[in-house]
């Protein structure tokens, strides 16, 4: 199995808009991230743009409609579509959700949540060996930004994590905004979460941002939006977590309202900027 | 338990309609209306982008307030059945011809072909045109039999509308004008390299171009191309789809015929 290993720098989440301003220069940054779907085509611009992205920088493939949560069973034709796309890249590390988004023969387009319970573990793990021995590659599995909660939940997020994680053998994906908009939706203090965590397992963090609105009681109800700068508690929460690991790969995400590419850099370069405190107090 | 919850929550996403599934929470103990209402936002958000970013002309026509209310009611009696987006909306035109708010925009199925047309192109496997000279070198006593292989991004959308003009208007290529009193069009997609390309064919030209695609020797494309117009020109076809790179090669007949 090859393991997901992303050079320990800030990466950038690739959007086709920014292509011709990336290859004008070199870019300070230590890998790209895609979507695995975007990359199914056959073959037109964007897997020229990705082959070109490729020959300069570390790849990661970050799927999003595996459906890897679903009680039902995995589409086998998607995890054949996603081993080409692992085939043709050969990136450095691919990871998935812990969500669902296909149900019955519906792809409902959403990161959707899940109870945890020992029989969503059960299916949760079944289908991480599937893919990973379907990719022959370890994968990352990403904790969700989450809106509502189920009864019928028995298992910590973080302890179910864990175990998949100790089942499986994958590694994780910590997204530290989904961290604070879920922390925040729940009304739990993030950084009990995250002193939960299994930081051990972490191979790669999201940055991203998100937008702000309320329930019906009033009460803070962040959305993952994916559309704004990372804010500045979801910075101070990824200052604390890098103090803790060292560096760790670390993917500045921005999907709506995406702005200048001069921007994005500048996000990443912030997240640089903190790696490398890190990585100089490690060595000192 | 877990399966039916799913069930539940996804019949919930896809019609408004129902109340929210039973067993959700939140840590201030309210239905969580709002909260499953920003999954159903997600969701259907989510869609009405896939399907706008694929048929930016056919927005424009409509305007986007239309647009989203008509994606809407497509996605809800045709939601995506792949997590593969890209090929979402194939049958978007079919639904837009029976959609009774857009019937007065009668040429608008065939715009949404040519985007769907436009899409495969993009998307479609590479490969390199053929070059302009190789029929040239074919011995003349066997051109009647040849056959071509289309490039992989090549179709063809028959329209008794001027859907090409009507395209270019929508799509920042050509002004805004009447087109009260234009004749049908035909178009040629093709991406002969990373753009794609929409040509407007001449007479016959759709009829002679599906015909060498179904694999008939260029002679039965000419009958059959004559027959469709009195005007067609089959010089002025060959180099016209040559330069627009929609062959990817050609066949000659075996020796002896």
């Amino acid at each position: 199995m090859i393991p997901s290993e992303l050079p320990r720098r800030a990466g950038v989440g690739f959007k086709p808009e920014h292509f011709s301003d990336i290859i004008a220069g070199s870019q300070p940054v230590g890998f790209f991230e895609v979507h695995a779907e975007n990359y199914m085509g056959a073959g037109g611009p964007p897997h020229a743009r990705l082959g070109k992205l490729r020959e300069d920088y570390a790849l990661s493939v970050h799927g999003v409609g595996l459906s890897i949560g679903s009680m039902q069973s995995l589409d086998k034709e998607h995890l054949a579509r996603l081993k080409i796309v692992c085939d043709r890249y050969q990136p450095d590390s691919f990871s998935e959700h812990l969500a669902w988004s296909t149900h019955d023969s519906v792809y409902l387009n959403d990161l959707l949540p899940l109870p945890y319970t020992e029989e969503t573990l059960d299916r949760v793990v079944e289908h991480v060996d599937q893919v990973q021995a379907a990719l022959k590659r370890q994968m990352l599995l990403e904790n969700p930004a989450t809106y509502l909660l189920f009864e019928e939940s028995t298992i910590e997020e973080t302890d179910f994590l864990a175990e998949v994680v100790l089942r499986t053998g994958c590694g994780l994906l910590l997204d530290v905004n989904n961290v604070f908009v879920a922390a925040t939706n729940h009304h739990m203090d993030p950084r009990a979460y995250l002193a939960r965590f299994p930081l051990e397992f972490v191979r790669e963090i999201h940055l991203s941002g998100h937008s702000e609105t309320v329930d019906e009681a009033g009460a803070p109800l962040l959305i993952d939006s994916h559309d704004t700068p990372v804010k500045d508690p979801v910075w101070a929460l990824y200052q604390e977590l890098i103090d803790r690991t060292g560096p760790v790969a670390s993917l500045v995400e921005w999907d709506n309202d995406v702005p200048q590419w001069s921007v994005l850099r500048a996000e990443a370069e912030a997240a640089e900027a903190i790696l490398r405190r890190a990585a100089r107090r490690s060595a000192a | 338990m877990s399966t039916e919850t799913q069930t539940r929550f996804a019949a919930a996403l896809q019609d408004g309609t129902l109340p929210i599934p039973a067993g959700l929470n939140s840590w201030n103990a309210g239905r969580p209306e709002r909260r499953f209402g920003v999954y159903r936002n997600n969701v259907a958000v989510g869609l009405i982008g896939a399907l706008a970013s694929r048929f930016p002309a056919t927005e424009r026509i409509v305007g986007e307030e239309f647009f989203a209310a008509m994606a809407r009611e497509f996605i809800r009696h045709h939601p995506p059945r792949s997590p593969l987006l890209l090929s979402y909306g194939d049958d978007f035109g079919n639904f837009a011809k029976a959609f009774e708010p857009a019937r007065a925009l009668a040429y608008l199925p065939d715009i949404i072909r040519l985007e769907i047309a436009r899409g495969h192109a993009y998307h479609a496997a590479d490969a390199q045109p053929m070059a302009g000279d190789v029929l040239a070198a074919v011995d003349p006593s066997r051109l009647a039999g040849l056959t071509f292989v289309m490039h992989p991004s090549a179709s063809v959308v028959r329209s008794p509308h001027p859907v090409v003009t009507i395209w270019a208007m929508n799509a920042g290529e050509m002004e805004i004008a009447p087109i009260a009193g234009l004749a049908g069009e035909d178009a040629l997609i093709v991406r002969p390299q990373m753009n794609v390309e929409v040509h407007r064919l001449p007479p016959g030209g759709a009829v002679f171009l599906e015909a060498l695609q179904t694999g008939s020797t260029l002679a039965a494309a000419v009958e059959s191309a004559s027959a469709d117009s009195a005007d067609f020109n089959l010089s002025a076809n060959i180099a016209g789809a040559l330069g627009a790179g929609a062959f990817a090669a050609v066949h000659q007949p075996p020796a002896g015929d």
